[in-house]
């Protein structure tokens, strides 16, 4: 017979839709609104799993998310077995397919359950005590059997392939909980036409109102009020089912978990199976309710023992009677509505066993008039039965009850784990012997039962005067009795899903745990996956009164996220895979390359032609530059623009050298310490003008040092008038380095005699028709230049030079042609300990004071035997030894430092090193022992250039007159297509002219006369004047945006400044801006972007830098529906992907671009 | 999320933000004319206080500037925040 336990009639569940499903491979039938729960206990399955440590015979024990007993793994296919889930929050859909758990080899009859045998070796501690002896008998032997034995389900081993998203929110009032208290709060708080965000973890909200089809509200009966008073709720109200609020974090920020797929029979593949909503709150409502508590008797544990308010549940609300003969254990009224309620289902009730000596009250009553037999001041002595329960015994020995369910109550717990995290304060209620929040809660889980009241407290805390509702038909209940504690005993369970027992607690407190906190990592109560939710309070009270003590002294422990558990998936969101990390590509591509890791970005580590190995063509690669040309791609350096009257000051305040003798055009190796005089950063420094440099810093470091000299600028250094600019992606940079290199160039370049330009300069001209920034400097010890370009025409110069014969070299080529000339790389010849005279650049530092210059004069930066960079020369040429080895005298063991750089030098024809050695420089000429694998190698101490020591390489040489020749066409840009979308569009806009503004007042206004449009003094608000707009992004920082063709504003707004100082910097090419444009733009941003981007708190013409996702953006409100994303180069890509994440969920149809 | 009050662009998401560390460790003026100790003090001593701390962030995803915060250590309660110069309460 199918479903013999399902009601003639009645319940939610809709019975016009069947629904199969199988579980340990036996199929069933159950209905549409079911949980996985409801539907087994509809067909008589009671067993559905196997305990934790004892293998014991579990059923289910509740009929929410507190569930500890019936975990289950349901199989959606490869990738998607998702173990410990719980029965009792599952919804059934058809096909679902649900296994048991920790059986072996099958969940009736399972061997594990002979551990029961073993179980004076496994109570309480016994990973401190049975398991301990020989240690090394631990690893190999006890934990895997006792992983083996104790155990939940097995995690999937394949790739997620279910996509999971991330959602930023804001409201006024956060109600946690769709019950009678949060929905009455919901609709107190829509009354006041605040925000509000209602979630609650079920299908369907209204909570325990709907197991009450006898309560009427208002007149009706209370399912049906749900519904009216959903239907009530305003437009402000965002009604979140099936999300629990797992977590409260600082800042009213709560953390909420929507399951958006695991429901539906079919994926579409376009939703994610969760969203993780982080949601700030002004205000918290916390309609949280109560969980009901287990009594502790011998043998509580069998299948068929449940909580009496799970099985009211299971027979309002899905229909399903929970046993043929039951039997009742309370210690309080509410349990006497079950009776009443099955009896009326046609239930056999086999007698109420009320721990109460004296039991009254109109639920009494009305079950005695019913002729329920009531035996006050009984308990459970023990029950009988393998994978049922069968009987239950009496204290007074007076008999033995057959029955095959039992229902228990022992009280109710108010849900206060939110409030905990919320660091809010618990106040102990004496009287329920349970733990109250101080403000914030309504409803039980402020330990308010009268549904009268709930509903009236709820309109109050929703912000609404409170509301009376007529409530009828619920009977007036006695609650509220703190937890009896139970006698020591193997077997009654305190915490189920851990199993441990009261006989564990005894041991715990005989053994001195006594603090709550100990006693809970000792004993292992409440730290299941179900945190205790149906076991804290009984474990405290059975722990106060082994120990004497009252409950209050016990004290709770406490409570943390995740309310339920958690997915990684969700935690994770998008970022994984492509997404996991933003990846920058330089903008010049290359067939063949291969590519490596540097800071956030990815560089070309060589350019293999053909079948060429990456060591090969690192060989090849540097002969060329010592030999002929070559080219590196060098776009990924951090550039900053450094202009204001104080410019070289303050550059010599930040690095170790003296720039105000630097003459515009020439450059300067700067070396930048910290305030505690070690090296952090080196660079070049160009003077442009008297008043503006372009400094370089390396790839990694960039916005290290941006931050680090806005940091020195802004709060040590306020009175220099310096600005500074990040132009990073401004310029895309070539490096021209060998011999040739300016033969090679000089065909190109009309403006700049290449010949008497020194090592070291800089000069503004152009590549063609292209403006070009060109350095004449190297960092290979050849002769050398690097140009900057704009980065989209990168590529055809890159291209050209490529044509000419040019070689293209990679970072493996430039780490050898570097340590060949003994020059530095930060952050691998040095490790943060390192000072300028360490690294052998004592020569860099001028006289007087910069960052770290004082520390350099303390003693111990002084230390002659301080590490040193030294050159190290293997005895065996054809030895390249390891990067990281210790280096010793020979003989000794004591290490004297570490190899830092190692190559083969194809210049040298040998293997050569960098090191840091203790004392270095004293010991040149000396022979030491370098550690390797295969044992030790003798090395000799040397200079660390190895190559053209007096530098005649680098000098400038005449380049003959030659004929000028074209670049190859520019490559066009192709710009992403977006999915379309109804709801939201995606677009790349052409690029436009954009000048980074930094001024003062008076210079501010000059500059908006001058250039047409107004910079705004309001923040985050921008100016719209004609076709050009100018965007607030700090006190002194604007953003002036303005068609292509707008001339040369640059010089224009100079001139406007009037010789006050100012920073007027192009950056048109440093971003490109997405429009994201349609009604669900604003939902789109909100996947990734934290800020509130309703229209009041963020109105048309805000604009602001901000986080999307992983990376820093301009976002600019055009209009209602209309944002403009101002996203670096490097970052569009990762930008435009994360947008296309969230355009995948808008269900809106699909418009096609005609 | 802690929601963090910029003294320019009000309050915005603590993950646009950068703790700047202890406010007030001022740098010398002269730091060739401090001892050894002095300055030893200045790189590495700082305050550790449970409650009320006087601190640095700065709004670095968003207007950039630094500025002086006032927050409870214990509650992460923010309490005022102030624009260079301007007196903390
Ligand atoms: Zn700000």
């Amino acid at each position: 017979m199918t479903q013999p336990f399902r009601t003639a009639a009645g319940g939610r569940v809709d019975r016009g839709r069947p629904v199969r499903f199988s579980f340990d491979g036996q199929p069933y039938e159950g209905y549409a609104g079911d949980t996985l729960a409801s539907a087994l206990l509809a067909n008589d399955v009671h067993l559905v799993g196997r305990s934790f440590k004892y293998h014991r015979p579990r059923g289910i024990l509740s009929a929410g998310s507190e569930e500890p007993n019936a975990l289950v793994a349901i199989d959606r296919g490869p990738g998607r077995i998702t173990p410990n889930l719980r029965a009792t929050a599952i919804e059934l859909y058809d096909g679902l397919t649900a296994r048991s758990q920790n059986r072996f080899p099958s969940l009736r009859f399972d061997l594990g359950a002979a551990a029961g045998l073993a179980a004076p070796l496994i109570s309480a501690g016994f990973y401190y005590k049975s398991f301990m002896w020989p240690p090394s008998f631990w690893r190999r032997v006890y934990e895997p059997l006792i992983r083996r034995a104790a155990g939940l389900g097995r995690a999937p081993e394949e790739a997620d392939p279910d996509r999971y998203s991330h959602r930023y929110g804001h409201c006024d009032v956060l109600i946690v909980g769709g019950g009678p208290a949060g929905l009455a709060a919901a609709l107190g708080a829509s009354a006041t036409g605040a925000r509000v965000i209602l979630c609650d973890e079920q299908a369907e909200p209204g909570g325990s109102l709907l197991d009450e089809p006898g309560v009427t509200i208002d007149g009706w009966p209370a399912p049906d009020w749900v519904r009216e008073a959903i239907a009530t709720l305003g437009g402000s109200v965002t009604l979140l089912p099936r999300t629990t609020a797992f977590g409260w974090y600082p800042g009213n920020t709560i953390g909420l978990l929507e399951r958006v797929t695991d429901h539906l029979a079919q994926l579409d593949g376009t939703l994610p199976r969760e969203r993780l909503w982080q949601v700030r709150a002004e205000r918290v409502v916390l309609a949280t309710g109560a969980i009901e508590r287990p009594l502790v008797f011998p043998g509580n544990d069998r299948p068929g023992i449940m909580l009496a308010g799970a099985a009211r549940t299971y027979l309002h609300r899905y229909g399903v009677k929970v046993g043929g003969r039951i039997v009742i254990a309370t210690d309080n009224d509410s349990a006497y509505r079950a009776a009443i309620d099955l009896h009326a289902a046609g239930t056999e009730i086999a007698g109420i066993v009320d721990s109460r000596t004296r039991v009254d009250g109109e639920a009494v009553q009305a079950a005695r008039a019913l002729g329920i037999a009531i035996r006050a001041g009984q308990t459970i002595a023990g029950t009988e039965g393998r994978s049922r329960v069968h009987s239950a015994k009496l204290s007074d020995g007076t008999g033995v009850i057959p029955c095959d369910t039992i229902l228990m109550s022992g009280g109710w717990t108010p849900s206060v784990h939110l409030f905990s995290q919320s660091r809010g304060q618990l106040v102990f209620d004496a009287g329920s012997g349970t733990c109250l929040p101080s403000e914030g809660a309504v409803g039980a889980c402020a330990g308010v039962f009268d549904l009268a009241a709930c509903l009236r407290d709820g309109t109050e805390a929703g912000g609404s005067e409170p509301r009376r509702f007529a409530v009828a038909g619920m009977p007036a209940l006695a609650h509220g009795r703190p937890p009896a504690a139970a006698k020591p005993h193997r077997s009654a369970f305190v915490d189920f899903q851990n199993d441990v027992t009261t006989k564990d607690l005894a041991i715990a407190a005989a053994e001195g745990f006594v603090s709550i906190e100990h006693t809970k990592r000792y004993t292992t109560a409440g730290m299941a996956t179900d945190q205790g939710k149906t076991s804290n309070l009984n474990a405290l009270a059975t722990m106060a009164a082994l120990t004497g003590q009252d409950m209050q002294a016990v004290g709770l422990t406490t409570f943390r996220p995740p309310y339920t558990p958690v997915t990684f998936g969700a935690f994770a969101g998008v970022a994984r895979g492509a997404l996991f990390a933003p990846v920058r590509l330089p903008p010049i591509a290359a067939a063949g390359v291969v590519l490596e890791d540097a800071g956030t970005w990815k560089r070309a580590r060589c350019y293999p032609v053909g079948n060429e190995t990456a060591e090969a063509a690192t060989v090849r690669e540097c002969l060329a530059v010592r030999n002929e040309a070559g080219m590196l791609d060098a776009s990924t350096l951090g550039k900053i623009e450094v202009a204001g009257p104080d410019a070289a000051a303050f550059l010599s305040l930040i690095y170790t050298g003296d720039f105000t003798g630097l003459v515009p055009g020439r450059c300067r190796y700067a070396v930048l310490t910290g305030e505690d005089g070690f090296i952090r950063d080196d660079g070049i420094v160009a003077r442009l003008t008297a008043d503006r440099f372009h400094v370089t810093t390396t790839t990694a470091d960039a916005a290290f040092v941006l931050h680090h000299m806005e940091d020195y600028l802004q709060t040590e250094f306020p009175g220099l008038r310096v600005w500074l600019t990040s132009i990073t992606e401004q310029w895309a940079v070539i490096a021209v380095q060998g011999p040739r290199s300016a033969e090679v160039l000089a065909p190109f370049i009309p403006d700049i005699d290449l010949g008497p330009m020194p090592h070291m300069s800089v000069r503004d001209g152009h590549i063609r028709d292209i403006p070009l920034r060109l350095f004449r400097v190297s960092f290979t010890g050849e002769a050398g230049f690097e140009l900057n370009v704009p980065p989209d025409q990168a590529q055809r110069v890159w291209d050209t030079f490529l044509q000419r014969g040019v070689t293209p070299y990679g970072t493996d080529a430039m780490h050898v042609l570097r340590a060949e000339k003994g020059y530095i790389v930060v952050g691998q010849d040095t490790d943060g300990t390192v000072t300028p005279d360490d690294a052998g650049l004592a020569w860099t530092i001028a006289a007087g004071d910069f960052v770290g210059r004082r520390s350099l004069s303390l003693p111990d930066m002084k230390r002659p035997n301080r590490k040193q960079l030294v050159g190290l020369l293997p005895s065996d040429p054809a030895v390249v030894l390891e990067e990281g080895a210790q280096v010793a005298g020979d003989g000794a063991v004591a290490s004297l430092g570490h190899v830092t750089s190692s190559y083969f030098s194809p210049a040298l024809g040998r293997g050569f090193a960098l090191a840091s050695i203790a004392g270095g420089r004293a010991r040149i000429g000396a022979t030491l022992s370098v550690r390797m694998p295969r044992g030790d190698i003798a090395v000799t101490v040397v200079d660390p250039v190895f190559i053209d020591k007096p530098g005649q390489r680098l000098k400038a040489r005449p380049v003959q007159p030659v004929a000028a020749e074209p670049l190859l066409p520019p490559r066009p840009w192709r710009a992403p297509t977006c999915r379309p979308a109804a709801s939201v569009r995606l677009t790349v806009l052409a690029p436009t002219t954009r000048l980074a503004i930094r001024a003062g007042g008076p210079a501010a206004t000059g500059i908006g006369l001058a250039s047409g449009v107004l910079l705004p003094t309001v923040p985050n608000r921008s100016v719209i004047a004609r076709d050009r707009a100018a965007l607030w992004l700090g006190p002194d920082e604007w953003l002036i945006v303005a068609p292509d063709d707008a001339g040369d504003l640059r010089a224009e707004a100079l001139k406007a400044a009037a010789g006050h100082p100012v920073s007027v910097v192009d950056v048109s090419h440093a971003t490109r801006t997405i429009e994201l444009a349609g009604s669900a733009a604003a939902w789109c941003l909100n996947a990734f972007c934290a800020l509130d981007l309703d229209l009041a708190a963020f109105p048309v013409g805000m604009c602001t830098r901000t986080l999307l996702g992983k990376v820093p953006v301009v976002l600019w409100r055009v209009a209602g529906d209309l944002f403009h994303l101002d996203v670096a180069r490097s970052y569009v890509s990762y930008v435009w992907d994360c947008l296309e994440q969230a355009r995948l969920e808008l269900a809106d149809p699909v418009v096609t671009d005609t | 999320m802690l929601r963090i009050p910029c003294p320019w662009c009000g309050p915005r998401p603590e993950n646009e933000f950068r703790y700047g560390g202890q406010a007030g460790v001022i740098r010398p003026a002269d730091p060739a004319a401090v001892s050894d100790a002095a300055w030893g003090a200045y790189l590495h001593l700082r305050d550790n206080p449970k409650g009320r701390h006087v601190e640095r962030w700065r709004h670095l995803h968003g207007c950039g500037r630094f500025f002086t915060c006032v927050r409870d250590t214990v509650t992460d309660r923010i309490a005022s925040t102030h624009k260079p110069g301007e007196a903390v309460a």
